[in-house]
């Protein structure tokens, strides 16, 4: 099965997960700093700034991209939510 | 109290500066705001008009229930035709409930709201299926009314994502939104003539605005350097008589009190338990002891059976971390925990390091459903709890003094790092 090694850069952590994985499904596990809202892609509190790996996440969606404009997102920002993994990457609580 | 003025018995609009009316509506007999807050002479619902020489802007609305009493005072000096701007500076339903019908009514009005705004409007207006175009603004962007200039400033949180202020810049007349409002229900309608209402302003903040406290900073630092001849909330008195007091009172209230007390570069960890048998009081002592091993921790302790939820509610607020103790009974954790847990929506834990640990008799789910509660507090719970059979035995009380150890170093950044996990082996 393809794996992703996500790193987690506030607690300087890194898990090896299955490709397709939500962040939001390692990243509470593991006690990164990322907080939740409504976990549907709705309210943008889990957004997050991806430091390396853009492309080693699944593409925004349409609604997520109109979430991250409302919440005032910058560059390399994504929700935790929604972005799965397909490769490795890089993150931290914005 | 002193006879309201003819003019609000009259549903006639209220001129307080040349141009600028009060158009709100008075709501005296509730008691009970919001679920959450206690109204003891109810509230006002304030909205404004300020004529311009090329037109006229509405600032706020009111709930729906008050539209009459709102629309009768904006007939008394605009016609709807003259409407040319619409601000809201919040969506909540009561300060956008006369809206739909203010739209309807003033065809020729543009909606500005604030960014974050739009996805509320949408929920709002959606029993009614209507949409209405609208501009959205930020800090800096500007509205003309001929010889009068609104400016918008950015000051989200406060207590929605959505809520802005709206300056006036000619007269200096701030209408803040929910900012430095109260529920305060007095016809009087300035602060220099209503009675004494301190305690319905602390109240407020303490309840709409503490949990905010950063944004507030943040607000007040454009805020402040603004030339303030008025505020005008959007509940409570209008604030004409040294407005800069409650500018300078809001931010003494946003400010730590902890600041100070211990050193800039100490983490401040306080450790809450309750205990039957004394077992989970002894993991507290062991996981403290631990914890006070890590330079730059100020450690305290708490027995829960001995304190009541409001003073603990004030020490959480300024704390690094927390970690709670408590035995499992029947499945649960303890009433009190639930309690000083359950009290926490006016302070803002996000980020903050959490922790549970205690003593049980056969199945111990306290731990884990207290450290569930913190996630969803959105604070960080970087260590699994420790959980203890009844009486801790000499390596058990060992593994909580390293618990303590551990979760001081996490918290003061010194915890060993680089580890690299499989998704399979979390919890």
């Amino acid at each position: 099965m393809a794996k992703g090694k996500v790193t987690f850069e506030d607690i300087d952590t890194t898990v090896n997960v299955p490709a397709g994985t939500r962040l939001i499904e390692v990243s509470e596990k593991v006690g990164a700093g990322i907080i939740y809202g409504c976990r549907e892609g709705d309210c943008g509190t889990c957004m997050m700034h991806v430091v390396e790996g853009w492309n080693n996440l699944s593409e925004p969606s349409v609604l997520e991209q109109k979430v991250l404009k409302e919440n005032m997102a910058g560059r390399h920002d994504r929700l935790a939510c929604q972005a799965q993994v397909i490769g490795d990457c890089v993150v931290k609580p914005t | 109290m002193a006879e309201p003025p003819a003019a609000l018995n009259s549903g006639h609009a209220i001129e307080f500066a040349p141009g600028v009316h009060w158009i709100g509506a008075l709501d005296p007999t509730l008691r009970t705001f919001d679920i959450i807050l206690k109204t003891a002479n109810g509230t006002s619902y304030n909205a404004y008009l300020i004529r311009g020489s090329e037109g006229v802007a509405i600032v706020d609305t009111v709930k729906a229930s008050f539209s009459e009493d709102f629309f009768a005072r904006l007939e008394s000096v605009a016609s709807y035709d003259e409407v040319k701007v619409i601000v809201l500076n919040h969506l909540e339903p009561d300060h956008s409930g006369a809206l739909p019908e203010l739209m309807r009514r003033a065809p020729n009005a543009k909606l500005y709201i604030s960014t974050r705004a739009t996805s509320m409007l949408k929920a709002l207006l959606k029993p009614d299926g209507e949409r209405f175009d609208y501009t959205t603004v930020g800090t800096g962007d500007t509205v003309s009314l001929g010889d009068r200039t609104l400016r918008f400033l950015h000051t989200p949180f406060l207590h929605w994502p959505d809520t802005q202020c709206t300056y006036l810049e000619e007269q200096g007349v701030l209408f803040s939104g929910d900012v430095f409002g109260c529920h305060y229900c007095d016809a009087r309608l300035f602060n220099d003539k209503v009675g004494d209402f301190r305690f319905s302003f602390d109240y407020y903040y303490a309840h709409i605005m503490r949990p905010f406290k950063q944004w507030v900073l943040e607000a007040l630092a454009i805020i402040e350097p603004l030339k303030l001849n008025m505020i005008a909330p959007t509940h409570g008195p209008i604030l004409r008589d040294r407005p800069r007091r409650y500018v300078a009172h809001y931010r003494e209230l946003s400010s730590s009190s902890l600041a100070g007390r211990i050193s800039d570069d100490e983490r401040s960890l306080i450790i809450f338990y309750m205990s039957s048998y004394g077992n989970t009081a002894r993991m507290a002592e062991a996981i403290a002891t631990g914890a006070e091993q890590v330079e730059g921790v100020r450690v305290s302790l708490y027995d829960l059976e001995g304190g009541e939820v409001e003073p603990f509610v004030d020490l959480i607020e300024e704390a690094d971390a927390l970690l709670f103790g408590s035995p499992t009974i029947n499945g649960d954790a303890v009433k009190p925990v639930w309690d000083l847990l359950s009290s926490l929506a006016v302070l803002n834990l996000v980020g903050k390091l959490g922790g549970a640990f205690g003593s049980y008799g056969w199945s111990g789910e306290a731990v884990r459903m207290i450290e569930d509660r913190m996630r969803g507090l959105k604070m960080r719970v970087p260590l699994k709890g420790v959980r203890v059979k009844l009486i801790p035995s000499d390596e058990e009380l060992a593994v909580c003094d390293t618990f303590g150890r551990e979760f001081a170093l996490e918290l003061t950044g010194q915890r060993a790092g680089g580890k690299v996990v499989d998704m399979a082996d979390l919890a």
